[in-house]
């Protein structure tokens, strides 16, 4: 009895033995009382509160959105830098099952898990930003379908991509539970997913910056070039590894015994591996953006404050983590290859923050300052989604080994 | 008189000069129609706001007073509950009065950027907007060069607002609430190719009158608003830096590499996986 209620055991399918089995899974887990908790709780409390007061009395209500600033952090931070950020499932997937690259393999589930949740969490914020969420089923159920409308194509590779990422996902769930044949059909569709995933994500993740192509008249000179979509999907590759870097080195302290033996001995080759990728794509990024810089003609602006600003991104945040990120390869030092991720990271959250809320509208009178509701509800959709990634990684083969039914690896 | 009616009305002129120029092409489309456009001269315009009130009436919105002139001490843009507004301009030559709305364009930004075909530019002209289509993200917001389109930050229920042209109106065969009020005639209501000759012919019989631009024939592709100003129209709060490219054309080249990339990135994924697992056999499903 208390063996065919333990997770990952192989069973056979008993609706009353999947009840107990689900609740006993749904119960919070650990001490309660934890600094994370202390913290996170009442920031949730707030942020729900927030999103009522937001539905009942609009947007307006607690944002500072303006007629000429109609979009502001819960685009710009959590959709579109979010979204970057949860590149690395794309990359990791692809070095392990198109490259063959096998020693990443013990960080695809919770690579893939981190996207998963990332997409549903942060896009799933835009709803919150939709002024009429309800109608979010318009561009998706075909009644009307905008097909000129790059955001049309970015709605729906969101979506699919969500899917696919579930499926990747899905043989941990398949474990967890323990139903060996479903856990077979999933396995099997591993490399279709992977292979529609990668796709989907080069086209959305450029899509994302498509987007603003059509706002060419309010976006600083400095910002704007016809050449944002490749500019996204290459800054896409090493944010997404650099959240797996960051990421991965507070998971694997937090979740120290949850973490297989074979995860523990890879870790450190596996960031260092990371770093290296990380340099070479931050050169190339590096090298385009000077590029597209000579290229525009606009090199007298670096003289001015917005200038100096593009600078402080360009040199201080893309070109110095890459140093940061070739010189910890050559040492062999992971201490440096987590700070330079994290300059990385930054540097992504300052270029897709100035090209959606910063420098658009740059010449505005007022310019829009995010509010403290918006930023707290930003602040809440983050804790709610780290909340769902412990419950699924203290429950579910994520970093450790799967059971012993599982096919090997 | 129902719409098709309306417009066929409306485009016979232009129709027949278009059917003896354009040899076959009648033939294959037999309703070629233009679209319909309003001509606003700032030289006339007295800034008596007649146009807002008539707006404001049309649509069902509160109605301005139009006897206080301290509005003109602020530049003003439309809102969600004004669709226009006319702003003064105090320039070396004078003062110079300009009524602004939105300016319904040839190739509009809004209705490519939306993705639920909520903005729709029409086939007669206007760019109208569909409450049971829009979604709120506000997209089309971002994307028009001219910031238009409003919405309504405090209400549960948000619309975007903005001029449509009064759609409507025209369909029975009247002209925009706004021309109709206008005393002046500072507002002309006809077809584009119309419009756009009357508007030159003014600027070049009054060369001393007129700057000798027509703002709105060429800029971002042509605007079904047209505007003829006795000053240059930076001075009258005009952007005149947006270029003659239509703002849709600015993501054309992305959406044509979108099936390109869709069809043929698989098919590349698939032949490295392949070669990658003939040489070392890499897992085959994730475990």
């Amino acid at each position: 009895m208390t063996t065919s209620v333990q997770s990952g055991t192989p069973r056979e399918w008993d609706i009353r033995e999947f009840v107990k089995f689900v609740i006993k899974e749904a119960k919070p887990r650990g001490k309660f009382l934890t600094p994370f908790n202390m913290i996170s709780i009442p920031i949730i409390l707030v942020g729900a509160i927030l999103v009522v007061i937001r539905f009942v009395f609009g947007i307006g209500s607690i944002t500072n959105l303006s007629q000429s600033t109609p979009w502001g952090i819960w685009i710009g931070f959590d959709v579109v830098t979010g979204v970057a950020f949860a590149g690395g499932a794309y990359v990791v997937t692809f070095l392990v099952y198109i490259l063959g690259a096998k020693q990443y393999h013990s960080i695809v589930r919770v690579t893939v898990l981190n996207g998963f949740l990332a997409y549903m969490f942060y896009a799933g914020a835009l709803m919150l930003d939709l002024g009429r969420p309800w109608k979010i089923i318009n561009p998706i159920i075909g009644n009307s379908f905008g097909v000129s409308s790059v955001l049309f194509l970015v709605a729906w590779h969101f979506l699919l991509y969500m899917a696919a990422e579930f499926i990747e996902f899905s043989p941990a769930i398949a474990e967890w539970l323990g139903w060996p044949r479903l856990r077979k059909i999933v396995g099997g569709l591993t490399i279709a997913s992977v292979i529609f995933g990668i796709t989907l994500s080069t086209l959305h993740q450029s899509g994302l910056g498509a987007l603003f192509l059509m706002a060419k008249s309010k976006i600083h000179p400095l910002w704007f070039t016809e050449f944002i979509p490749v500019l996204f999907f290459i800054s896409s590759i090493f944010a997404g590894l650099s959240m797996v870097i960051f990421e991965g080195s507070i998971s694997h302290k937090v979740f120290r015994s949850r973490v297989s033996h074979e995860g523990h001995a890879d870790h450190d080759a596996i960031l260092l591996g990371l770093a290296k990728i990380c340099a070479g794509v931050m050169f190339v990024y590096f090298f385009l953006k000077v590029l597209v810089l000579v290229h525009s003609q606009q090199t007298h602006l670096l003289a001015t404050a917005w200038g100096v600003w593009f600078m402080v991104e360009v040199l201080g945040f893309v070109l110095v983590p890459g140093y940061l990120f070739f010189r910890a390869v050559r040492a062999g030092d992971v201490g440096l290859v987590k700070v330079a991720s994290a300059l990385a990271l930054v540097g992504i959250i300052l270029n897709r923050l100035n090209i959606s809320v910063i420098a658009y509208e740059w010449y505005a009178a007022n310019p829009y300052i995010p509010s403290w509701m918006e930023i707290e509800v930003t602040a809440a959709v983050i804790c709610v989604e780290i909340w769902a990634f412990r419950w699924v990684v203290t429950r579910m083969p994520v970093l450790s080994d799967p059971p012993s039914w599982a096919p090997e690896r | 008189m129902d719409r098709r009616n309306f417009l066929k009305n409306l485009s016979m002129a232009g129709t027949a000069t278009a059917a003896a120029t354009s040899l076959n092409i009648a033939a294959e489309s037999p309703k070629p129609h233009e679209f319909v456009s309003v001509l606003v001269d700032a030289k006339r315009c007295i800034g008596c706001r007649e146009c807002e009130a008539a707006c404001a009436t049309q649509n069902g919105l509160p109605v301005p007073d139009t006897k206080d002139k301290s509005v003109f001490e602020d530049i003003r843009e439309p809102t969600p509950t004004q669709w226009t507004v006319v702003n003064r301009f105090e320039t070396e030559n004078g003062t110079v009065f300009v009524k602004k709305q939105c300016m319904h364009c040839n190739q509009a930004a809004c209705s490519t950027a939306c993705l639920t075909e909520a903005m729709k530019k029409t086939e007669e002209g206007p760019v109208i907007w569909r409450e049971g289509k829009c979604m709120g993200c506000r997209y089309c917001m971002v994307s028009c060069p001219f910031t238009i389109p409003k919405f309504e930050y405090h209400s549960a229920n948000p619309k975007i607002q903005k001029c449509i042209f009064c759609y409507e109106r025209l369909a029975e065969g009247e002209v925009p609430a706004c021309v109709q009020s206008c005393p002046v005639d500072a507002l002309q209501f006809g077809q584009r190719r119309e419009m756009v000759q009357e508007a030159r012919n003014r600027v070049s019989d009054n060369p001393h009158s007129y700057v000798q631009h027509i703002y709105g024939e060429d800029e971002v592709g042509g605007t079904g608003w047209l505007y003829v100003s006795p000053v240059p129209f930076d001075e009258i709060g005009f952007r005149t830096d947006l270029g003659g490219e239509p703002i849709p054309e600015l993501t054309q080249s992305f959406l044509y590499a979108v099936p390109v990339v869709f069809l043929l990135w698989p098919v590349f994924l698939n032949a490295i996986r392949a070669k990658e697992e003939s040489s070392a056999l890499p897992p085959r499903d994730q475990s």
